[in-house]
């Protein structure tokens, strides 16, 4: 692998780019691999990546049904932080904040991480309690984090309207926090991990988890059977119908969550801003379009698509936050079927059938884990042990009652 | 799914209803005898299949009555809404199956 340098862009410029290398190779499947992984989303890339560059297993397959991150690594609203209430949960997701911070250039790919800051407004009593006590969670876990006054809160952000239906009374900002481009975590994973050995086969989709003994042994696809030592499910909507392959239910229920994003405009908000009370999230792309979303649909769906009554749920409450956003249209909007846990956190865990591996459940806030997500789960596939930050979201905690319950702190907004 | 009729009601819009899940998981009855397994299996753990489902719905807007739906998840296209106490129907394509 070439790597990327301003000199590469220079020498590639003069043979108006039609000379550079494929990012990675197209290979066919080998008929058995140390480590399966089943989803070319950015957690299970990342995974692979991990697996080949830290622990010493190169053997390994992405299996991906359709593209790289065409599922919710593709559909999701690009936000990054790490300002959760629980102990496990900043293990996780300040892990991978950390993970981002020095991605591109570990990768080699401008993943494009723009730490712009993440802003949650607190709109009632109740808000300002949960933000304060969440916000000082977050500082004894030694993340950043500030309450902002109503004042400050229109200093950093002059269109917003604070005297709304719901008037804005205080705010948490993660300057940490911000954006990363979507594909670009893909891809960059998918480049880094190609490198190192792993085959990435895409349009393969997994139709069968062959199991001997309680033992996995391999996957059958639509390009026929291989083998494999361990097996790593990293399906997002799809854990479910991987589990039942495997003969096992999962405690999730899978929902479409919308995103939809405006007429691309001139730079308006330099953050990220989020409201769970008034149940809306937005930020503005590179490009300059609004990028909004708000809840999941309420119903078990595959479907990929939601419910039109959403769209009003969610450029209602961002037009009496922003009304001068009530002039832009609305360009495109899509939904991705996120798996959700009762307790709004992921599952890395071992599972009832030996060398299978799941991490799912990642719900409505999987994106900006990606890293953390992989690397984790790639030092536990590799140990055959879930590691200190994986281990408290083992799939045990639904029978232990050792919820992580980030559903009170953080069901609405990711 | 922009319709859906309520067994009581007949077609109403979708944003009447909330949907609550499987259906026809029984509550437990030896509750004193049950593991932690039992419990978690009860509680937390479900088929969401890609496929046909049945699951409960809520009136909410409307009569505010509880019934059961079978309800395609890649499609959302409902096949039929029934009472709590009526007989299941079948899925379609299966034979008969219900």
């Amino acid at each position: 692998m070439k790597a990327y340098s301003l000199f590469s862009l220079a020498r590639n410029a003069m043979s108006y780019h039609r000379n550079w290398q494929q990012a990675w190779r197209s290979p066919d499947p080998k008929s058995k691999y140390d480590v399966v992984i089943i989803g070319g989303g950015g957690h299970g890339l990342a995974t692979a990546y991990y697996l080949a560059t830290q622990c010493g297993i190169s053997n390994v397959a992405v299996i991906e049904k359709g593209w790289l991150g065409g599922g919710n690594t593709g559909r999701n609203t690009t936000i990054v932080r790490s300002n959760y209430l629980l102990d496990a949960s900043a293990g996780m997701y300040e892990h991978a904040m950390k993970l981002w911070e020095g991605l591109s250039q570990e990768l080699n790919y401008n993943v494009m991480f723009s730490q712009r800051g993440l802003l949650h407004l607190a709109h009632s009593v109740h808000d300002m309690q949960e933000i304060g006590r969440r916000g000082n969670a977050i500082h004894l876990n030694g993340i950043d984090s500030e309450f902002l006054t109503p004042e400050q809160v229109k200093e950093m952000l002059p269109i917003i309207n604070l005297n709304c239906r719901y008037p804005v009374m205080g705010g948490l900002l993660q300057k940490r926090g911000g954006t990363a481009r979507h594909d670009a975590v893909a891809w960059g994973y998918a480049r880094g991990a190609d490198a190192a050995g792993v085959d990435i086969i895409q349009n393969c989709e997994v139709t069968g988890v062959r199991v001997e003994n309680n033992t996995v042994v391999g996957v059958e696809t639509s390009r026929g059977f291989i083998g494999a030592g361990k097996v790593g499910s990293v399906a997002a909507g799809h854990s479910s119908v991987i589990a039942e392959m495997a003969g096992f239910k999962m405690p999730l229920e899978c929902y479409p969550l919308q995103a939809l994003v405006s007429e691309p405009i001139k730079p308006i908000i330099d953050c990220v801003v989020m409201s769970n009370g008034i149940h809306v999230y937005v930020s503005q792309s590179d490009k300059g379009e609004l990028v909004v979303g708000s809840g999941s649909d309420a119903y078990n769906s595959y479907s990929q698509r939601g419910s039109f009554d959403l769209i009003e749920h969610t450029v209602g409450p961002l037009c009496e936050l922003f009304p001068l956003f009530s002039r832009l249209r609305m360009l495109r909007q899509w939904a991705g079927i996120v798996d959700v846990t009762v307790d709004r956190s992921p599952i890395l865990s071992k599972t009832p059938v030996k060398n299978l591996y799941f991490n799912c459940g990642w719900g409505t806030g999987g994106f900006k884990a990606t890293p953390g997500s992989g690397h984790a789960f790639a030092h536990s596939i590799a140990a055959g042990e879930m590691n200190k930050i994986a281990a408290p979201f083992s799939i045990d905690r639904f029978n232990t009652g050792a919820l992580i319950d980030e559903g009170a702190a953080a069901a609405v907004a990711h | 799914m922009f319709i859906i009729n309520c067994p009581y009601c007949g077609d109403r819009d979708q944003t009447e209803f909330s949907c609550h899940g499987e259906a026809h998981i029984p509550r437990p009855t030896e509750t004193a005898k049950m593991t932690d397994d039992e419990w978690g299996e009860y509680v937390f753990f479900r088929t969401n299949p890609k496929g046909y489902h049945r699951e409960r719905w809520l009136h909410d807007h409307g009569c505010r009555r509880w019934f059961n739906a079978l309800r395609h998840t890649v499609t959302d296209e409902f096949v039929a809404t029934y009472k709590i106490e009526d007989p299941r129907p079948p899925i379609p394509g299966e034979g008969g199956r219900s």
